[in-house]
């Protein structure tokens, strides 16, 4: 965990004040609806459709045992004994009254959170990998950068207001896991390889082989225009961080549209410029605040790092014995190992998802009894924090080997145990119709038909990997367009229909999906569901084959032929007998 | 324009602000602000006039038009049709960073309490609230926090930089 100095917990408790203050002007008729919405907007609360939102930062995902109880006391004593992870790691409260979000910013504030520009048209809190400080293919430890990035964007004066929402991700390993290609800036550490300095125009920017920088891509997102990101720059070195963000918003900010809310994200104004002209513009920019105060010194990266507390690893040997008995006796556990547990990049520990996504319960909620359960497990397997993944689970980043087994039948009880990580019924789903104002159709029903029309496990891992995305409109909060499915809720003269895209993938090889046809109605999206799988299981090459990869391979056209009959023919068996036949 | 905040305090203001429409007609002496279209197409006569004078700019425009100008000005406004439109405190900083623009920066439209602490630190020095506010009370807005993360106009050196200096004066803050 990052711990706050006194200044960043000054800094907090003083908007916590400045929040109260606001609120009660509000509620005192001083400060209109109209003057006060862009206000609490920057902090996080929405009035929606049943009652007010209020969502809480939860910093690059990361999370202390101490903060998740916080969390839990919060949903019990202002809520509804309950919380919901969103796909943007944070955690939402669904039902708090107006008058009291003050207290429960100030109850925040005493454990280092708070709601600082959790949504509006600001800076957004920073994402991140999940598997960061223990992912083996490590570059850098993102969690730092993500910090260095917070403290620069928290209460920017002059980006408090710009066209849009705006968000930025970072990855500090070779495989992205932070969606970076679809974020309004992506941020890919980097080691410098040789010529990157010269190619760039670097020169003496410290560019020397194997230092840290970035590849910098903009424009990319979702909603509703969604569009895969440009690299602006392959490599900055690490120094010139904050003063390449400062002038790539700095452009967003001057010549972002402000006319149009559905053309107000960067992505547009890249697009409208071209990727060059907006690179240009950018770098012009940047001339003029390069080497600058703003420059990151080497100082502030080790202090910021030092304010890391880190797990004491121990010296453990490889491979358990226990694990690996454990594992060839019980099928069970076995499975769940497969799917659900992460290689480490210290021998002897591993990383573990504890799953939301349990039939039956809406993707990404838990309980306040849930919560607390986890913050005492994750004191006693994990450091004593853990971290809020993009797919809306949680991971204990630091579990020994050895402890695996009994962590697994302490979680099964408490409905965190289902193995279905990269999974289908690894549904991200955003909160949808039952709780937003701005959905077209729910969508926590539809992820609950889907888990119970996929119940057979041994039929979900020959399925294998599978991204399952839905929202409930275009605002995407869902991520649809890169789910290897992506279901998209529309409004069909108002009713609840439901658009399927198929071929959406995150990552290194990110693409969008592509619709398959004309949108269904919602009881007849699991059996839809079924038939992509029926096509793609009668397709495959091998068990190799991803459903993504097959989709790339043979184009949409099979599977739409197949979903809407212009093909009457079951799609041919191919070589092996499926688990379920 | 009456009473406006200036450097933190309430004050009593003597400018006459141009509107756009006013066609040019400007009174023969006293302080006035005039639109940027209407120094653009009279630098000349305005300067040659008795009484000081500023302009006053939209939020989109563009600094480097006036760059060359800005010993001239005494104020230089920007007219804020909306508090969320963020084009005016990058304004603001090009015109004291970029530009080293020293005079008065003021803010004028929609401006609100609750945005004078940024705004000071994007550079603007003067506020010519919205009608409906009451500018003593404002004032504490300016108080509303102690640090800044950022480089700012008021601090240009961020504060990671900061914490580096042994400075007493910062400690005492
Ligand atoms: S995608 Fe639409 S329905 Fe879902 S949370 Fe976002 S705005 Fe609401």
């Amino acid at each position: 965990m990052y711990r706050y100095d006194e200044i960043d917990q000054r800094i907090v408790d003083e908007r916590v004040s400045q929040f109260r203050d606001q609120t009660r002007r509000h509620l005192a008729g001083e400060l209109s609806e109209d003057d006060f919405r862009p206000l609490r907007l920057q902090n996080g609360l929405y009035i929606q459709r049943y009652a007010p939102m209020l969502r809480v930062a939860i910093p690059y995902g990361l999370v202390s045992s101490a903060q998740l109880r916080r969390l839990a006391h919060i949903a019990r004593a202002y809520d509804k004994g309950y919380a919901h992870f969103s796909t943007r790691q944070n955690v939402q409260f669904n039902w708090p009254r107006l008058d009291e979000v003050p207290e429960i910013l100030a109850e925040l504030a005493e454990v280092q959170m708070h709601a600082i520009q959790t949504s509006g048209n600001c800076i957004r809190n920073t994402t991140t990998d999940h598997f960061a400080g223990v992912a083996r293919d490590e570059i850098v430890d993102s969690f730092v950068w993500c910090e260095l990035i917070r403290q620069w964007s928290t209460l920017h004066p002059e980006f408090a207001y710009l066209p849009r929402k705006f968000k930025i991700a970072v990855s500090g390993s070779a495989a992205d896991r932070a969606a970076t290609w679809v974020h309004d800036i992506g941020l890919h550490a980097r080691r410098s390889a040789e010529g990157d300095g010269a190619e760039q125009g670097a020169g003496v920017d410290g560019a020397e082989q194997g230092a840290v920088g970035f590849r910098v891509i903009v424009g990319g997102g979702l909603g509703r225009t969604p569009i895969v990101g440009h690299a602006i720059r392959e490599f900055l070195p690490w120094r010139h961080l904050l003063t390449y963000l400062e002038a790539i918003l700095r452009v967003y900010n001057r010549y972002g549209r402000r006319d149009n809310k559905y053309k107000a994200r960067i992505k547009i104004l890249v697009k409208e410029l071209t990727p060059a002209v907006f690179a240009h513009k950018v770098e012009e920019e940047w001339s003029h605040l390069k080497g600058g105060p703003a420059t990151l010194i080497e100082e502030e990266v080790r202090r910021i790092e030092g304010r890391f507390t880190r797990p004491a690893y121990a010296r453990l040997p490889p491979r358990d014995a226990f694990l690996e008995a454990m594992l060839a006796a019980d099928k069970a556990f076995a499975n769940w190992h497969r799917r659900n547990v992460h290689p480490h990049k210290v021998p002897g520990y591993a990383a573990v998802t504890l799953s939301l996504k349990r039939t039956g319960a809406a993707p990404g909620d838990v309980s306040a009894a849930q919560m607390d359960a986890i913050a005492g497990l994750a004191e006693r397997y994990s450091s004593g924090e853990l971290r809020v993944s993009h797919e809306q689970n949680l991971i204990f980043a630091d579990v020994r080997a050895s402890d695996l087994h009994a962590l697994w039948r302490e979680i099964k009880p408490l409905g965190l145990a289902a193995p279905n990580i990269g999974l289908l019924t690894n549904i991200i789903a955003c909160p949808g119709g039952d709780f937003c104002s701005l959905a077209n159709a729910k969508t926590i029903p539809v992820a609950e038909a889907i888990q119970r029309r996929f119940d057979d496990l041994d039929y979900l891992h020959d399925i294998g990997e599978l991204d399952l995305n839905i929202s409930g409109c275009m605002n995407s909060c869902g991520h649809h367009h890169i789910g290897h499915i992506g279901i998209l809720g529309v409004d069909k003269q108002g009713e609840e229909f439901y658009q399927i895209s198929i071929g959406g993938a995150q990552g290194a090889d990110a693409s969008l999906g592509k619709v398959i046809g004309p949108a269904f109605a919602r009881e007849r999206v699991p059996e839809v569901i079924e038939k992509l799988i029926e096509v793609y299981l009668a397709e495959r090459e091998s068990e190799e084959e991803r459903f993504i990869d097959a989709v790339r391979r043979i184009g949409i056209e099979p599977f739409k032929d197949y979903v809407y009959g212009t093909n009457h023919q079951t799609p041919r068996r191919n070589s092996r007998q499926l688990a379920v036949a | 324009m009456a009473r406006i905040i200036k450097h933190r305090a309430v004050i009593q203001d003597n400018w006459q602000l141009l509107e756009q429409e006013s066609g040019g007609s400007l009174p023969s002496d006293g302080d006035v602000v005039v639109p940027l279209e209407l120094w653009m197409r009279e630098r000349d006569t305005l300067s040659s006039r008795l009484g000081h004078i500023g302009v006053w700019l939209q939020t989109d425009a563009d600094p480097s038009t006036i760059a060359q100008d800005l010993a001239r000005f005494e104020v230089i406004a920007v007219r804020f049709a909306s508090f969320t439109d963020g084009r005016g405190y990058t304004l603001a900083r090009l015109l004291r960073e970029r530009h080293g623009y020293r005079g008065e920066l003021r803010a004028i439209g929609d401006v609100l309490r609750d945005q004078l602490c940024y705004l000071s630190r994007c550079g603007f020095d003067a506020f010519a609230l919205r009608a409906d506010q009451n500018p003593e009370q404002a004032l504490s807005a300016f108080d509303d926090f102690a640090e800044a993360y950022q480089a700012t106009v008021e601090r240009p050196e961020p504060l990671f930089r900061r914490r580096l200096q042994p400075d007493p004066q910062r400690k005492a803050a």
